[in-house]
């Protein structure tokens, strides 16, 4: 176990006190947060190792959602009763919380979304076809998840720009050095991932962001398997926007937000159109509301994003640093544990990575294989993850992959291991 | 037998690892392409046809070990087939693989093929037993066309 300075003070968290005062990561306290890990399924106690899909939620999660819907109901910034002041408050309070956690510098740099892949449509959109032109470039990597290349081919395709894509090596590493190659004058816009999901690297993308700036080029950068992982910070970063999923972070689906610097939101269009993003509408002329309104057209899922902030307290209270340990820990162990059965080899094997364990099977298809660990119970994904070009590039057809969340024990990797090997009895492998 | 024994048979596991017909034909008549865009199964199937029979037919791609038996079980059961024949066993085996049919009697008609029938408990594996089938049938009455691509969808199973 490990010792974390200053988060001790919340004595509702998931953390208990030692009598040395030293704050012990209390997991089995935490699994008691999240009633579905408690479910049989096949007859087997649920493993849970399908948490880049989407993630589970805690009784605090699904609380909120009940809470909202009994007594907190009503449409928000439209009413001037009681209950539509209630959840315009709670929706802006959890706008404060979203803020809080990237440290970005103003509530209004929060944007509403559905999730990761309508944050960089409403980016490829609102930026992309209005600034870029014939013979720009736009700039993403070789592993990024479908839903931050097609947007951009799109609007490349639309403006007759060039999609260019930084490599990475055998162990899924992206080759900095091409990229700053790949930046020059005709270089517009740079989009990357922080953590992969189907490799698991975690990305520089600080020096990215800061190659990229030399140059004046913005950069999103896809946060969506990084927020329930790693501690961020937009703005020690110093990404111009920032995409993340409620679902992926122990918060409902439907949700998530798209941070971006006020200067660059106020000069885009907006996505949408309709009720809310307006200031005032003639038939002749119509001038959008202020930021955040002028990208959250239409009712949103208002429960969803008071769900999302309760998630964020969740996590703040059990600790972002306690997690990322915690989680490294798992990793370190999972890979240990796989690295040593026969056969298995782990794609994906960058110095920096969370989160995930990728691997293929010699002679056994991964389809296979989740069929199999699913009759024991267990969880995983298996295909190509929305990352072709990442299979392609392995020359793999798919990869079976577990994926860690910060409710996962060794045991539960353990139970992984043994899956494995009944998978290669099964096929007498 | 445990689901998943009766699911990887032996019988399936030999065909996954010594798949019959695999093989191009250059000279095929006819040519199907099968492919799930979800776990990346892709098969070619080559049939050749003579007087309203199979007279020879091969395949080639990759996928999970049920697809792959599946197709290899395929060719192997519809070689010297008649057109008629095939469709009839097509209807058949569609029927068993979703658990639409599955009284003994039904399963025994299919002969080696009834090894599938464990796939009717794996809703999410059934498009993999029936892909290299569905391939086949698409163009198997096609007139003109020789050639032709499935994309397995949730409606096709
Ligand atoms: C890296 C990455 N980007 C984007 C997405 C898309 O997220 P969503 O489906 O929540 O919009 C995902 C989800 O799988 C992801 O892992």
């Amino acid at each position: 176990m490990f010792t974390a300075g200053n988060t001790m003070k919340k004595n509702n968290s998931a953390m208990t006190v030692d009598a040395d005062k030293r704050v012990t990561f209390d997991i089995e306290r935490i699994r008691g947060d999240f009633p579905i890990l408690h479910t049989m399924v096949r007859g087997k106690p649920l493993v849970y190792l399908d948490n880049a899909a989407t993630t589970q939620k805690p009784l605090h999660v699904i609380d909120a959602d009940q809470r909202y819907y009994h007594s907190q109901n009503a449409n928000i910034h439209r009413g001037v009763h009681y209950l539509s002041e209630v959840a315009t408050f709670e929706y802006e309070k959890a706008r404060g919380k979203v803020k809080n956690f990237i440290n970005a510098a103003d509530n209004h740099e929060i944007i509403f979304v559905r999730g990761t892949t309508e944050a960089i449509n409403l980016v490829a959109h609102g930026y992309g076809r209005k600034f870029l032109s014939e013979g720009d470039e736009v700039i993403i990597s070789a592993m990024e998840h479908h839903s931050n290349i097609v947007p951009w081919q799109m609007v490349c395709e639309e403006k007759k720009a060039v999609l260019r894509v930084i490599p990475m090596n055998d162990d899924g590493e992206l080759i900095i050095e091409e990229f700053e190659k790949m930046l020059s004058p005709k270089t517009k816009f740079v989009s990357v991932v922080m953590v992969s999901n189907s490799l698991g690297t975690i990305n520089p993308v600080k020096e990215i962001i800061r190659s990229a700036h030399a140059q004046n080029v913005p950069v999103l950068v896809d946060g969506a398997q990084a927020v329930s992982h790693l501690k961020v910070d937009v703005r020690d970063l110093d990404c111009d926007f920032f995409a993340f999923s409620g679902h992926k972070l122990f918060a409902p689906t439907g949700v998530g937000a798209l941070y971006g610097k006020a200067e660059i939101l106020d000069r885009m269009d907006p996505y949408q159109c309709g009720g809310d993003m307006i200031e005032s509408v003639t038939f002749e002329k119509t001038t959008f509301n202020a930021l955040p309104y002028k990208f959250e057209a239409g009712t949103g899922n208002i429960a969803g994003v008071i769900g999302l902030g309760v998630a964020i307290d969740y996590i703040r209270r059990v600790g972002m640093d306690e997690i990322e340990t915690y989680e490294h820990e798992l990793l370190v162990y999972g890979t240990g544990l796989l690295s040593a059965i026969d056969g298995v080899r782990l794609i994906g094997t960058a110095k920096e990575k969370a989160g995930v364990l990728s691997f293929v099977l010699e002679t056994v298809h991964p389809h296979d294989i989740g069929t199999i660990l699913d009759m024991e119970g267990i969880a995983i994904r298996t295909g190509h993850h929305c990352t072709q070009p990442v299979m392609k590039r392995f020359g793999i057809p798919a990869t079976a992959r577990a994926s860690l969340s910060l409710y996962n024990t060794k045991d539960e990797l353990d139970a992984l291991a043994r899956g494995i090997g009944k998978v290669k009895e099964v096929f007498h492998s | 037998m445990s689901a998943i024994n009766e699911l990887y048979q032996q019988l399936i596991l030999e065909h996954n690892k010594s798949p019959r017909n695999f093989k191009t034909m250059d000279d095929a008549d006819k040519k199907a392409e099968g492919f799930n865009p979800l776990c990346g199964d892709h098969y070619t199937i080559f049939l050749k046809i003579k007087d309203n029979r199979i007279a020879d037919i091969g395949f080639q791609g990759a996928g999970c070990a049920i697809s792959k038996a599946s197709a290899s079980m395929m060719t192997a059961a519809i070689k010297g087939a008649t057109v008629e024949e095939v469709e009839a066993l097509f209807q058949k085996f569609h029927a068993v693989v979703t658990g639409k049919m599955t009284s003994d009697t039904d399963v025994e008609d299919l002969g080696s093929l009834g090894a599938l029938a464990g796939v009717a408990e794996f809703p999410a594996r059934i498009k993999c037993a029936s892909l290299a089938w569905h391939a086949m049938h698409s163009v198997l009455h096609e007139m003109n066309d020789s050639t032709k691509t499935v994309v397995t969808s949730d409606t096709m199973t």
